[in-house]
């Protein structure tokens, strides 16, 4: 067999290869939406999970995955901002510093479900939260800093040192370049990163089977007392998410439409996920011109 | 002293802030270094109850095949033995990644040298948009589509390491796909034409050169999806069985680590020896992790330095 035979066999196996995985991803993408989408309704949305009987929604784990969310990027953004610019702007090149993003490194390869453990032994039972909303967000958190940091120094790395200078010819302080210069500079990546991770944190469900808990008591939606362990802003009351809900009613197996409302409530996490991709690359763009004036 | 003097020698206003700064971000980077240390320290310190406080022999513990924590075994011992659950995470682990390596080089090599637009515009979206899908939806359509098929095709529940396998490489191919196209394209571009320009045909070219040249990133892409696959708890745990046996083959009910931890850990007593051999199983998770690691870090070393030569 000649070489140009060989290239054209070896070309035709790589089309095919391609082709079945596209063929793959695809229909995921299309099992869910055409098994989810259906599903979904107003009623779906808005009304509370029923355990035993059909026809129940998804209206509170909507809520509680929601408020997680920014519970967690609440908190976990403003310590790795200050990570990130530690890293980038101030830690010496040595080996302290390298150990540092070892360490780093480290906590963002930790399966998420050793994080959900490491919450429920620390917030859980150490600091008697309970299984809380506040218990989920500080697993969430730590499940988020290292990516978070990661993205935050690389948008702060890309910020040409032209820029720093300029501050500091000015006679500003390097915290005064970092904070008034390069940061707004570098705020539409940032932006891009926190919101690309929001999407991950939206979907998470095994850091939070043991912190956030399994159960989504009632809410009563027109208390908004933040102290009322009824109210939906309460962070001291269980808060069982999205993610955690399809899990629960599939191993579980007592709800008769389990097959429906899971497909209905995975549509919903997947289009929540395309939604924060869309939305991330669009804000970034936006912020850009906005600030560059191009 | 007189007023200039006075503001020469104090610290300026500037230089304070400077300083609040930069102790308040060293203080964030800090935390997080806590927070791991924090981790390794509460995991570590159940985890080696079981063999401090309970006096379970490391090596029983290790190749022991009875899993019942609370009843002793048939040698007067706790039966703490997690050979399966460890049997089962590897297994599951080689295999997704054994199905998923060939499809992902496959795959990424179209993208990068095949056909760069179509890569560009269809492949490279859809594959990013995967790696971001949560793993809960890929355990739900593993009970919905992937279970029912090996039932159907094997025989069997259909719960076993082959539908766990079959989750799993579907949830890694996304993710080694993307990370092999980032090692194809930082191939340099005279790489390939000094080879066309010797007159090798693009398939060889490819073969001969892009790929070897590619090899230590696309090991860092396969390590990364098997330490994913490692670490990966529910969607597995919903398809796999969880029974905590030695699988006899691959249709048969089996467990892994994390199945076992999401399972038991809320039904047991804090403090007991069922709970402590738990977190002892989420300790060699968390030993996974580092070697995975490690490797990772090892292959990009070695690969820098190959490069360089």
């Amino acid at each position: 067999m000649n070489a140009k035979r060989i290239d054209k066999i070896a070309t035709g196996v790589l089309y095919g290869v391609a082709a079945l995985v596209v063929i793959i991803l695809v229909a995921l993408l299309g099992f869910i939406l055409i098994e989810g989408v259906p599903q979904i309704s107003w009623h779906f949305l808005t009304s509370p999970a029923l355990a035993f009987e059909a026809g129940g929604g998804i209206g509170i784990q909507l809520f509680n995955s929601f408020y997680l969310l920014f519970l967690a990027l609440l908190i976990s953004l403003p310590i790795s901002l200050g990570a990130g610019i530690y890293l980038n702007e101030y830690a010496p090149q040595n080996t302290v510093t390298g150990l540092i993003r070892t360490t780093i490194e480290i906590l963002s390869s930790l399966p998420s479900v050793v994080v959900g453990l490491f919450g429920y032994l620390f917030f859980v039972v150490q600091f008697k939260l309970g299984f809380s909303i506040i218990s989920g967000a500080f697993a969430l958190t730590v499940f988020n800093l290292p990516i978070l940091t990661r993205s935050i120094e690389e948008a702060l790395a890309n910020i040409s040192d032209n820029q720093r200078e300029a501050g500091y010819a000015l006679g500003l302080s390097r915290w005064e370049t970092v904070t008034k210069i390069v940061v707004p500079a570098a705020l539409p990546s940032i932006i891009t990163g926190v919101v690309l991770s929001a999407g991950r944190i939206f979907g998470e469900a095994a850091a939070l089977i043991y912190t956030a808990g399994q159960s989504a008591p009632a809410l009563n939606f027109s208390d908004w007392n933040p102290f009322d362990i009824s109210s939906p802003l309460s962070p001291m009351r269980p808060a069982e998410t999205l993610a955690v809900h399809i899990w629960k009613i599939n191993s579980e197996g007592i709800m008769p439409d389990a097959k429906d409302v899971s497909a209905g409530a995975s549509a919903v996490l997947i289009i929540a996920v395309l939604l924060f991709n869309f939305l991330a690359r669009w804000l970034g763009k936006r912020l850009y011109k906005h600030l560059t004036a191009e | 002293m007189d007023k200039i003097r006075e503001s020469l020698l104090k610290k300026s206003i500037a230089s304070k802030i400077e300083r609040r700064g930069k102790i308040i971000s060293l203080i964030c980077l800090a935390l997080i270094v806590g927070v791991v240390f924090l981790i390794f320290y509460f995991v570590a310190s159940r985890g080696l109850a079981t063999f401090f406080q309970n006096h379970v022999n490391l090596w029983q513990f290790l190749s022991g095949t009875q899993w019942n924590p609370g009843t002793t075994g048939t040698n007067g011992q706790p039966a703490v033995g997690a050979l399966p659950m460890i049997v089962g995470s590897f297994l599951i682990t080689i295999l997704s990644a054994l199905i998923a390596t060939p499809f992902a080089i496959g795959t990424a090599v179209f993208m990068t040298e095949i056909s760069p637009r179509r890569g560009a515009k269809i492949l490279r979206p859809v594959t990013e948009l995967l790696v971001g899908i949560p793993s809960v939806v890929y355990g739900f359509i593993g009970l919905q589509v992937v279970v029912p098929f090996v039932r159907h095709t094997f025989g069997g529940s259909g719960y076993g390491i082959l539908s766990g396998t079959f989750v799993l490489f579907v949830m890694i191919l996304p993710t080694v796909t993307s990370m092999s196209a980032d090692a194809l394209n930082a191939v340099p571009r005279y790489y390939r034409e000094a080879s066309l320009a010797l007159g090798a045909t693009r398939w060889q070219t490819i073969y001969k050169v892009v790929l070897r040249a590619a090899i230590p990133g696309m090991l860092t892409a396969i390590v990364f999806g098997m330490a994913r696959a490692f670490g990966e708890a529910l969607a597995v745990q919903m398809v796999i069985g969880n029974a905590t046996l030695l699988p006899q083959n691959l249709v048969s009910p089996a467990s892994t680590l994390t199945s076992i931890l999401t399972m038991g850990i809320g039904n047991t007593v804090m403090g007991s020896l069922q709970n402590n051999a738990l977190w002892s199983l989420a300790m060699i998770l968390l030993l996974m992790s580092l070697v995975f690691n490690l490797a990772i870090r090892y292959i990009g070393r070695k690969g820098k330095l190959s490069n360089e030569r």
